[in-house]
């Protein structure tokens, strides 16, 4: 028995631990010294808590007190009155409409969160084997292996309606019932924590945060299935997921919930780590599997799917880190209760990681059939400032934006589609009235061309030709007729890819012209970008009736296009000028201003250079 | 680990571990540490608390501290609060005092009226 009072939880989520949780946690550990009380406080390093944009986090029990935004100089603070006194630091703690909130569990931000997958991440100390099994971990597998047939596993699997969470949805019972099916001297699971879309972190949370239950939930499909192996794949990146799983991996191993005949049952199971190099088509399942069999990461046309000939030829099951984080909660709270929570074909919850223009910006998990709105505005606190929301992007660079008018969509796989975005794997940019929807467009294709591994054309060439008809468009040479070519390639490319890359690479595109045709309209036909975004579809003027002809912009301006005197008032050259905003943020009386539209004497500018031929003409 | 009833004892052992983030705990101590109360040896009741809960393996009694409570002719003051029972608030305690509560209160069940200032909420 310990002489401990209290549990201090620090979050080390990867948003915590890069604005200072460790210096914070290595602060605590001296002045508890100082106070003489390090035998009373526990101090533990949990997985990602949440609310990244409040970061550093922590939550001290017995009381359940959330900290936010906790600097090093806090901590005498925090260990001098609460830990030591009682009294805890309202200061560090939300603030909503003056009301201050101390528990975690009132803090607005989780209110209309429901934790599954998530359910130990930020609560348990990851490295400990012994807290997980304290929150149940493991009974789920004791279970199964003694009290249920394969069969019978999958039925409940079945029942509980899961879909995988990698991107597509597919039915997890499907997949297991496939391999469970064919006979087969080996059989193989792969845990899929590749996690190529940017700005995600949701699998890698989970895998640090808590990967005794990732571990329990594979063991669990691999019973299944009948696999008696299995991977992960995580992505170098992410070298601390991987540390974690290995740690785990040891540890069930050492008492035996791992290995051979594991619970008496005959059921023998092993695991390893792969890591992948990084690239956005790893996560494809096909080019996954040969890149842990040693080969090129590229894809594989399907059939024969990874059911019937996987790794190594052998029957695999592919599931991504989310998909399997469910299993363990579904099989200790029943079919049925997970079937309860979400919509009519998507069942259970799903974590997203929100970012963007949204106050509360972090992991969030929520019921399926939520909608944007309380996704956006409840949990996600509404809108930075006062800007107003304008589209949200879902499902990384294989998604599409959605609109004002589709605030009342439920999230779930179906309502989603139906409107040209997806569910991907979890990722949710929100963006507000100062994005131009044609750059964003135009950055994820330009992140698909990168990411493409060049082995079918329409993915290879296809993709490129539709990042410089956006790029010239963007740059203000667009065409009339350049919107329709690029749905016709849009469409073909989506029919003809390989792979799921290929497939989906332009549905950003297409959904922008979908609801934003006007936008890019607009850059084509009036060589104006309204957000100002585009550097050639704006132009910056100086208001001579508020300048006070000081000077300082001439004298701050890199390309000396500015000219001017005191009475006559300053001038900028436009041909000259490269957009780089030093004048705009040195006018003392802000007298520039920026201005949508390409400015007259650029459109005769270029005219004249190129006597109307640009530089994208064949 | 080869049954799931081996499963359950390592369950229960590291629930008690984690008994401070909520679980099973039917006695709730929670010592008064106000100015005053730390002038009047406050810690050290609470530190007697922790050691004797720790020495008989009490994994269901919590001690936690709260600011002052305002009681200051009294101090230390130390509430022990019990699930369906009334509040029972003890004052001018000290290491000796605390042995005897923990002893006949936590672990007997019988409330050690000399020591009690106060009852109820
Ligand atoms: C280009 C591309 C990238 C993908 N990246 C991932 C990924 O990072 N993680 C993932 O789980 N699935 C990814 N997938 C989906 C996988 O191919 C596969 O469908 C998934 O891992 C299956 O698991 P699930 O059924 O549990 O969702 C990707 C697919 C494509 C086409």
């Amino acid at each position: 028995m310990s002489l401990k009072r209290i549990d201090l939880l620090i979050c080390c989520g990867s948003g915590c631990v890069s604005a200072g949780a460790l210096k914070i946690k290595e602060r605590f550990h001296e002045v508890l010294k100082e106070h003489k009380i390090t035998s009373e406080v526990n101090i533990i390093e949990t997985g990602c808590m949440g609310p990244c944009d409040y970061g550093p986090v922590m939550v001290i029990y017995p009381e359940g007190i959330f900290y936010k935004k906790v600097t090093v100089d806090d901590v005498a603070e925090i260990v001098g009155e609460h830990f030591v006194k009682g009294r805890p630091v309202a200061r560090l703690m939300m603030q909503e409409e003056e009301k201050t909130i101390s528990a975690q569990k009132d803090v607005p931000f989780y209110q209309k969160q429901v934790k599954v997958a998530l359910g130990n991440c930020g609560y348990i100390d990851p490295e400990s084997m012994d807290e997980y099994i304290a929150t149940g971990g493991y009974e789920a597998l004791g279970t199964v292996l003694t009290e249920m047939k394969p069969q019978d596993a999958i039925n409940v699997i079945k029942e509980s309606g899961l879909r995988g969470r990698g991107g597509g949805g597919f039915p997890t019972h499907i997949k297991w019932q496939m391999v469970h099916d064919r006979k087969a001297d080996q059989k193989y699971i792969i845990c899929n924590g590749d996690e190529g879309d940017p700005g995600a972190f949701m699998d890698r949370s989970l895998l640090e945060g808590d990967p005794h239950r990732i571990l329990e939930g594979m063991m669990i499909a691999a019973y299944s299935m009948g696999a008696s192996q299995g991977y992960f794949y995580i992505r170098a990146e992410y070298p601390l997921a991987i540390k974690r799983i290995k740690m785990a991996i040891e540890q069930a191993k050492e008492v035996g919930l791992m290995g051979e005949n594991i619970f008496d049952s005959g059921f023998s199971f092993d695991a390893e780590v792969r890591t992948g190099a990084g690239a956005f088509v790893c996560g494809e399942e096909m080019a996954l599997i040969h890149s842990i069999e040693g080969e090129r990461g590229n894809p594989t046309p399907k059939p024969p799917y990874p059911a019937v000939q996987g790794l190594w030829g052998k029957p695999t099951v592919v599931n991504n880190v989310e998909t399997i984080g469910n299993i363990p909660t579904i099989f200790r709270k029943g079919a049925e209760w997970f079937a309860g929570m979400g919509s009519e074909k998507s069942k259970g919850t799903k974590v997203f990681a929100l970012t963007g223009d949204v106050k509360n910006t972090g992991l969030v998990e929520v019921p399926m059939g939520i909608t944007l709105r309380e996704l956006i505005f409840d949990v996600g606190g509404g809108m930075i400032g006062d800007h107003k929301f304008k589209a949200v992007q879902l499902g990384g660079p294989s998604g599409g934006c959605l609109t004002v008018d589709h605030l009342d969509t439920g999230v779930d796989y179906e309502s989603l589609k139906e409107r040209g975005a997806m569910m991907g794997s979890g990722g949710v940019i929100v963006m507000n009235d100062e994005k131009c929807m044609v750059n964003v467009a135009k950055f994820f294709m330009d992140f698909c061309v990168e990411e493409s591994c060049g082995k079918c054309s329409p993915c290879r060439i296809g993709l490129k030709q539709m990042l410089e008809i956006l790029e010239r468009i963007t740059d203000g040479y667009g065409r009339e007729g350049d919107i329709e070519e690029l749905q016709r390639l849009g469409e073909s490319i989506s029919k003809l890819s390989l792979c799921g890359l290929g497939q989906t690479a332009p549905n950003p595109v297409l959904s922008t012209i979908r609801y934003f045709r006007d936008e890019y309209e607009s850059h084509i036909r009036d060589r104006s970008c309204a957000t100002k975004v585009c550097n050639d579809l704006m132009h910056y003027d100086i208001d001579k009736d508020r300048c006070i002809g000081c000077s300082l912009c001439a004298r701050k301006c890199p390309t000396v296009c500015i000219t001017g005197s005191r009475d006559e008032k300053y001038t900028i050259h436009q041909t000259g000028c490269v957009k780089c905003g030093n004048c705009f943020d040195v006018c003392p009386v802000k007298a520039i201003d920026k201005v949508p539209g390409m400015h007259p004497e650029i459109v005769e500018h270029r005219a004249a250079v190129a006597n109307a031929k640009n530089p994208y003409d064949d | 680990m080869k049954t799931l009833a081996d499963l359950k004892k390592i369950r229960e052992k590291a629930q008690e571990d984690m008994k401070l983030r909520g679980g099973n705990v039917r006695i709730k101590i929670v010592v008064g540490m106000g100015t005053s109360g730390i002038a009047m040896g406050a810690r050290e009741v609470m530190k007697t608390f922790l050691e004797e809960i720790a020495a008989r393996n009490l994994s269901d009694v919590l001690v936690t501290q709260t600011g002052e409570k305002g009681l200051s002719s009294m101090e230390p003051v130390v509430d022990l609060i019990e699930e369906g029972k009334p509040k029972v608030t003890y004052g001018n305690m000290n290491p000796d005092k605390v042995k005897k509560v923990v002893v006949e209160h936590i672990v007997n069940g019988r409330v050690v009226s000399d020591y009690v200032v106060s009852t109820g909420d």
